[in-house]
């Protein structure tokens, strides 16, 4: 049975698996990257997403517009994204517990949103695999990488340009310095605020997109409380990245893949304990989490608000 | 400032916290009694011009609260127990029965506050539809001893005269989908997306397996439990991975089976439902669900307490008491093939032909 499990269709099975599992993990993550750069910590991720779940199933329910869908979905996450600025910017609240408000209103609104919108677990016909001409027939790759539906391959896509913009841009070199060190950062006149509350609504638009990755790319379907945790691993996952696009990748993916192993594993009938098996991705990410991070400085200004001294 | 700043966020969280918590029963709790009494008065039993309603109204309505762990329309455990409320309130008027609910109630401390405040409003009867529930039970129930309270699926009552227990025996649908399944795979692997290897599921789970050898003892069954009743996404992904193994045929239980009938409606693969009738989320692809009824056992309880027993009795939902109905796919282009030998499997169970042996 072990031997199974290095097939050539498991393999490819797992790999795919676990691209598609990352895609929430990547958006929510590297907007939450952004905030965390800029020295705010948004742990109301799980809600941007739920929100955002929802408004762009519901819109794609009614309209049959998929993109529409999506832009609904980032429009209604950047608006929590506002909230959110407004309340750890200008009124320097306490970013974990605004955060966790945040989060228990998504929730809460979304679940209220479907009750009376919806009123039933509905399914719509969501973003469809592109097969990538000519890549697409490669064996075993082609099945892996570039047989996935839009929202996947953006996601892919945004790994590169958010490290791009945070590294070799001026706009990323003051989100940088503001999560640093705000206080020089504001005394050569870059505004604080702006970069903050910019950072704030990219992060949250990019959460509103990762719920329309799971209602309408990955799922199709929009239920309570579907995201189950998908945004809070997503703010861990930053810190297993160290803050850097790359490695918040490189941790969603180890997530996702073991994830999808532990799947194959009960589906090949290898004889682990189902309990076991579930715990493996978890696990894993702690001991990896263990072994690398230690080295690594967190951004010094992060959940700390910024007041001009006079 | 920074103090002002401290306390509106505090605030918000709160309020924020408390509407979240409060939407639920606040919102929708006289919902039901309003859908199914059009010419009913519902809200204010005194209300004159309604001619129906005066010789009713000497008797006080039958009042039932009940708390369970997911919503209401999850087609799955929590829908079945509001659908078998509905039903008994159709059956009894809305006059007679009334019933209000708590969903969502996944945190076992908000559920046992609901159970508290439902016993010391007054309902008759309070149902906390969920195991996790129990030991919360078993410490409320002695505080209220003229309330009746019912816990399931299990069949423990503490030992207490104001606890009733209910469960199904869900390997017998169970048993009945496997056979079913069988028969209509042709790659004969068939898979399954199971929640957390416990109670209702594994008795479900097992069944079905059971099922499947009894037709075809050479057919693969993979069981996959994604140790969560709620991750929708990683109940997508195991259908996904079970039909990359080559399964034509899958089933699940619990709520978060509505991400893998996603799947296999996008993949055009066979499911059975079990708990709810699971038909309306994709009619093209569901053949038959195992239904829960529970209002047989429901009006039972009821019967029992307008006559003074408040509890001490555990009651078991199966195919031969009604408890459990295999509904099918009026839709369905194969569900007639399979469903010759459903019936005769049904027959089989009730009469105990066919006994269903578990690991």
């Amino acid at each position: 049975m072990i031997s199974e499990l290095f097939s050539v269709t498991v393999l490819v099975g797992i790999l795919a698996s676990g691209i598609r599992l990352a895609t929430p993990y990547l958006y929510a993550a590297i907007g939450e990257t952004f905030g965390q750069k800029s020295g705010v910590l948004n742990l109301g991720v799980e809600g941007q997403m739920l929100l955002g779940a929802f408004a762009a199933f519901y819109v794609t329910f009614t309209t049959g517009n998929l993109g529409l869908g999506v832009l609904t979905a980032m429009i209604v996450g950047a608006f929590m994204g506002v909230a959110m600025a407004f309340v750890t910017v200008n009124l320097h609240a306490e970013q974990g517990i605004s955060g966790i408000g945040f989060y228990l209103f998504g929730l809460g609104m979304s679940d209220l949103l479907f009750q009376k919108l919806l009123g039933r677990v509905e399914t719509v016909k969501g973003f469809q695999a592109i097969y990538i001409p000519g890549l697409s027939d490669i064996p075993g790759l082609g099945e892996i990488f570039f047989k996935q539906n839009l929202l996947v391959y953006g996601a892919y896509l945004l790994v590169p340009v958010a490290w791009f913009v945070l590294n070799k841009t001026t706009l990323g070199l003051k989100i940088r310095s503001v999560g640093e060190n705000p206080d020089a950062a504001d005394s050569v006149g870059v505004s604080v605020a702006k970069i903050r509350y910019f950072t704030i609504i990219l992060g949250g638009a990019l959460s509103g997109i990762a719920g329309a990755s799971l209602s309408i790319a990955l799922l199709n379907v929009f239920q309570q409380n579907m995201t189950s945790g998908l945004g809070f691993i997503a703010v861990a996952l930053v810190y297993f990245g160290a803050w850097r696009p790359l490695g918040v990748l490189a941790g969603a993916l180890l997530f996702s893949m073991i994830n999808s192993l532990q799947l194959w594993i009960q589906v090949l009938g290898i004889p682990v304990p189902s309990d076991i098996a579930v715990m493996m991705p978890y696990v894993l990410t702690i001991l990896v989490l263990v072994a690398t991070v230690s080295r690594v400085r967190a951004p010094s200004a992060l959940t700390k608000s910024f007041e001009r001294e006079n | 400032m920074k103090k002002f700043a401290w306390f509106l966020t505090l605030l918000l969280a709160l309020s924020v916290v408390l509407s979240a918590c409060g939407t639920p029963a606040a919102t929708q709790a006289p919902a039901p009694v309003a859908t199914e009494a059009p010419a009913q008065p519902t809200e204010a039993p005194a209300v004159t011009e309604a001619p129906a309603a005066t010789q009713a109204s000497a008797a006080e309505p039958f009042k039932v609260a009940v708390v369970m762990p997911s919503a209401k329309n999850d087609l799955a455990f929590s829908q079945s127990m509001y659908d078998a409320l509905l039903r008994v309130q159709e059956e009894m008027g809305a006059d007679q029965f009334q019933f209000v609910f708590s969903e969502n109630m996944f945190v076992v401390d908000d559920a046992a506050a609901a159970i508290r405040d439902y016993a010391s409003q007054g309902y008759n009867l309070i149902i906390a539809h969920g195991s996790q529930y129990g030991s919360s039970l078993q410490e409320i129930a002695p505080d209220f001893p003229k309330t009746s309270f019912a816990w399931g699926t299990t069949v423990d009552t503490f030992g207490q005269p104001n606890i009733f227990a209910y469960e199904a025996a869900s390997q017998e649908g169970g048993f009945v989908n496997g056979a079913m399944a069988a028969t209509l795979s042709k790659s004969n692997v068939i898979g399954v997306v199971g929640p957390i290897e416990t109670g209702d599921a594994k008795l479900y789970v097992d069944g079905f397996k059971a099922g499947v050898l009894s037709v075809k003892p050479d057919a693969k069954v993979n069981v996959n439990y994604i140790g969560s009743f709620s991750d929708t996404a990683l109940a997508a992904e195991a259908a996904n991975t079970h039909i990359s193994a080559g399964a034509d045929v899958l089933t699940g239980t619990a709520q978060m089976v509505v991400g893998a009938i996603g799947k296999a409606k996008d993949s055009n693969v066979l499911w059975f439902g079990t708990q709810s009738n699971q038909t309306s989320l994709a009619p093209s692809i569901v053949v038959a669900s195992q239904v829960y009824h529970w209002e047989g056992i429901l009006k039972e309880m009821i019967a029992l307490i307008q006559s003074g027993t408040l509890g001490g009795k555990s009651f078991k939902a199966d195919l031969a008491n009604g408890g459990e109905v295999i509904e099918f796919n009026p839709d369905s282009n194969v569900a007639a093939d399979a469903q010759a030998l459903a019936e005769t499997t049904i027959k089989g169970i009730t009469d105990g032909t066919i006994t269903i042996t578990l690991p």
